[in-house]
């Protein structure tokens, strides 16, 4: 397959023109290079060949991974496609987090589970531009026919002559070599690097303990900072005695300070609850951690707040409401939202009279409550801004947004801000929300000196940021056949609707309504794993596994039915997603999970969804211990298209399994009088050990299609299945996440 | 603040701290082994975890006055080369994810490995119950403490 060059095309343009000026090496503080085996044959000189790529003249390779790594394994799985189309061996290949460097690469930012479908194109051309580069200097070197020079794992040939000469031998000359203005791409059944499984290039590092994380960054002189936000949404600093705390041991300073002041218009990623911080500066974390137990700051009620925002280009002004909220007035505010007509987000045909004429009609409604992200690594950044530069270290999702908003905060040219992208104690979302960066900033910035920002967990948990808490009721009605005629959603939440118009069931159902509302609130939420997916899945897979009890069918034929019909006479034109692989994935799990055996005293629950490009089908089997549920086995099918490392994606979608059962059976944050009621893991129920299913079995469709991301989709669809399972088990049907109570114990 | 005198992997390290420092933050701060980590600060997830006198211990509640001349081992120390049984299986079984809470659950893997060579599924399940993993590793870190416990013999 020949492609132009012309995607990413600024990156190759780029990079050849620093070659022999000197590369300029991304990180400067140690855990940046990860070999992928155990060679220390490192070469004498690097040859840039593009932005992506240096080839080293002992033919060893060096691939840059263009995004954050968050444990999504992108910093394995992006390379793994350059070397794919590169020629080379995997063991040849050391693997370096880029810099951020938004002229070379695109899209430098994970979110969505799109940085393996988005890059897919690039990283394939930087490998292939480079391989022709690398055949057009040996065509040259030995005077023969550009199309002659073959390649195999990181040596050239020419059969004619019976020349041959490795990567390294010629990486000077094709360094020089102009970009091509188009490349042939390997047929996918050439593949041999991507669609096996390769071991995380970090592995070795994370089981040492070495540095990677951006709470590990030490530099010469550093301080340690911390920060202390007001006690609950809604209120403000009013006043602070920092007078004995300034003498407590170890302590440099403390001070008030806004991290974004009052007139800043707020780009998209800027989502911050309290903009007026006291800060915290000494010489140790646990002298800070001690004045900040020390300090006495008074707070006051915030008054309705306009902000100003731009999203994407869209300006608007919003409005932070006062007052303390709590979660039984968020409850009642909900259910009087629900009780009132909603915005019509869709309408295919006329749905009023479908339910009238309907045989049954069954109504129902789901709730789930806000969730905090919990990264294991609390929110951190190292910042070090002096004399008009920024250098700033640590984990986030979104760097070159953030880069814009600290530039904006601090006065200082795009130019003479480094952002450096260390590898993320998880993200979830949560990272793409980088205010602790402007805040170490601002802080490093007005003491003069490197400073890290450190979240305590507390800080972390209370500060905001929450998945929002939603609510959705469904109502369906059959025809005297047992037919789907009549589909209502109707969604909302706070502050912000779950709605998917366009999704599943709509296009399979010929009287179709859906409507959403939501109410303002002064919690931040923010992206959370598979965003407003995660609660539709678990709403819609459960509402439909009741609807096909209602309707005498098995809920996978009954979906399969709905597919059917969305496939061969849709109803409307923008449905979002295909019936086909859709079914595929439920075809699959069903032949996986050997659904149609019943096995004795096992409750299973299905469900599928389909979000961020992939499809995703899961079968969960619970067994009753003690009164108690025990989730023995999850069946997980998937279709991501070409699968690059198999078993890190199988990795992936067991951690989104375990992830998804914990937060359906504890998750929840919920709050009286503005304070969250939970600030730390001896009251926030998290998923343990002991309570992970016994064994969880992933599957893939294998197919060609382009492939999708893997970090969100297999987590939206476990809700549903686990719910479903339960009503198997118990005979009641769980509406109400989470589903199980307190110290409730799993097995 | 006072002098201490702590033997770590297998090295004499002397601090001068306040007697109630944690050894999480003597660890990080003082000493620069980074490795074991902060996530709760009051022993409810597992990442600081460490060995003191070869016992698995929260390194966030553990104050540095209390350690006397009892040895520690951290993460950075558990073997030489990183080649501890624990940390190959963990390698084998590819179990990180983020990565963050791993260095805590391999301490506390070895320690249960070292008293209980041969943990049943419900001995692996109670003895890691205090180390969180948010990514959801959990069935590769029990798959991993079967594969170092076999290849312990």
């Amino acid at each position: 397959m020949l492609v132009k060059t012309k995607i990413g095309r600024r990156s190759f343009l780029k990079s050849t023109a620093v070659v022999g000026s000197g590369w300029v090496l991304g990180f400067s503080w140690t855990g940046c290079q990860s070999e992928t085996s155990d060679s220390e044959d490192l070469p004498e000189e690097w040859f840039a060949v593009n932005a992506f790529l240096k080839i080293g003249n002992n033919g060893r390779v060096t691939i840059l991974s263009p995004n954050p790594e968050g444990g999504q394994n992108v910093k394995t799985s992006m390379p793994m496609i350059v070397a794919e189309e590169l020629d080379v061996n995997w063991e040849d290949v050391v693997v370096e987090q880029a810099p951020l460097n938004t002229d070379a690469f695109t899209r430098q930012f994970i979110g969505g589970s799109q940085a393996i479908r988005q890059g897919w194109q690039s990283l394939r051309m930087a490998g292939a531009s480079a391989r022709q580069m690398l055949r057009q200097a040996a065509a040259q070197a030995w005077q023969v026919p550009l199309e002659e020079v073959t390649t195999r794992q990181g040596v050239l040939h020419h059969e004619g002559s019976g020349k041959s000469a490795t990567y390294g031998d010629l990486a000077t000359a094709a360094a020089q070599v102009p970009v091509p203005e188009e490349v042939a791409l390997k047929d996918i059944k050439e593949f041999r690097i991507i669609g096996t499984s390769r071991k995380n290039v970090d592995g070795h590092k994370i089981v040492t303990g070495q540095p990677l994380f951006g709470l590990d960054v030490q530099q010469e002189g550093m301080l340690i900072a911390m920060i202390i936000h007001p006690p609950a949404f809604g209120l403000k600093l009013k006043s602070m005695d920092a007078g004995s705390v300034r003498q407590m041991p170890g302590i440099r300073d403390v001070f008030s300070f806004k991290s974004m002041q009052d007139e800043y218009e707020r780009q998209y990623f800027d989502t911050v609850t309290f903009t007026d911080l006291v800060a915290i500066v000494g010489e140790s974390t646990w002298e800070v951690l001690n004045a900040k137990k020390a300090l006495q700051v008074e707070w006051e009620a915030i008054t309705d707040t306009e902000v100003a925002v731009d999203r994407f280009g869209q300006k608007q002004t919003i409005t932070v409401p006062a007052g303390l909220e709590g979660s039984a007035q968020h409850r009642t505010q909900m259910e009087e939202a629900m009780s009132r007509p909603g915005t019509i987000r869709r309408k295919d045909g006329d749905p009023d009279r479908a339910f009238r004429l309907a045989v049954k009609v069954i109504e129902r409604s789901y709730s789930a409550p806000f969730l905090a992200h919990n990264c294991m690594e609390p929110m951190n950044f190292f910042a070090d801004v002096r004399n008009g530069k920024a250098q700033l270290i640590g984990p986030l999702q979104k760097p070159e947004y953030t880069e814009k908003t600290v530039s904006a905060r601090l006065g200082i040219p795009l130019e003479n801000i480094d952002i450096q992208m260390s590898r993320l104690g998880g993200g979830y979302g949560r990272r793409s929300y980088a205010h602790w960066l402007v805040e170490a900033a601002v802080i490093s910035q007005r003491m003069e000196a490197p400073v890290k920002l450190i979240y305590t967990r507390e800080d972390d948990m209370t500060s905001g940021i929450y998945r929002p808490t939603y609510q959705a009721t469904y109502r369906a009605g059959l025809d005297a056949n047992n037919n789907l005629i009549a589909f209502h959603i109707k969604a909302g939440g706070i502050p912000e609707s779950p709605l998917f118009a366009n999704r599943f069931p709509a296009g399979a159902v010929d009287h179709y309504l859906a409507e959403d509302w939501s109410i303002n609130s002064n919690i931040t939420v923010g992206s959370f794993r598979a965003p407003r997916s995660n609660f539709m899945a678990a709403a819609e897979q459960s509402f439909l596994d009741e609807v096909a009890e209602l309707a005498g069918k098995d809920p996978i034929d009954f979906r399969l039915e709905l597919l059917d019909r969305a496939n061969k006479n849709p109803v409307g034109s923008d449905n979002e997603y295909d019936p086909l692989r859709y079914a595929g994935v439920l075809k699959l799990v069903r032949e996986k999970s050997n659904w149609d055996q019943t096995l004795p005293n096992t409750y299973r629950g299905v469900s599928a969804y389909f979000c961020h490009n992939t499809y995703a089908a899961e079968v969960i089997d619970l067994v009753v211990k003690d009164g108690n549920p025990v989730v023995e086995r999850v069946c997980c099918a998937l279709d991501c298209g070409i699968v690059i490392n198999p078993d890190a994606a199988t990795n992936l979608a067991e951690g989104a399994i375990v992830d998804g059962i914990g937060n359906a059976f504890f998750g929840s944050m919920t709050f009286k009088q503005g304070v969250p009621d939970h600030s730390n893991f001896d009251t926030y129920r998290m998923i343990r050990m002991g309570e992970a299913p016994k064994k969880i079995d992933v599957h893939f469709v294998q197919n060609e299609a382009d492939p999708t991301g893997m970090g969100e989709p297999p987590f939206p669809p476990v809700f549903g299945a686990v719910a479903n399972a339960l009503y198997k088990a118990t005979g009641t049907r769980s509406y109400h996440q989470p589903f199980l109570k307190g110290n409730q114990m799993l097995g | 603040m006072a002098n201490f005198n702590l033997n770590i992997n297998g090295k004499s390290h002397q601090v001068d701290v306040d007697p109630t420092t944690p050894m999480l933050w003597v660890l990080r701060d003082h000493l620069n082994l980074v490795g074991t980590k902060y996530g709760c600060g009051i022993a409810q997830c597992g990442a600081c975890t460490i060995h003191l006198n070869g016992v698995a211990m929260r390194s966030c509640s553990l104050p540095v006055s209390a350690v006397g001349n009892q040895p520690i081992t951290t993460i950075e120390g558990l073997s030489e080369k990183g080649d501890h049984p624990v940390q190959k299986a963990w390698l084998e079984h590819d179990v990180p994810q983020c990565g963050y809470c791993q260095a805590g659950q391999i301490m506390n893997a070895a320690a249960l490995l070292k008293s209980n060579p041969h943990p049943t599924d419900d001995e692996i399940d109670g003895a890691m119950h205090g180390n969180l993993c948010r990514c959801g590793t959990y069935t590769r870190i029990k798959a991993a403490i079967k594969t170092a416990a076999n290849s312990m013999g």
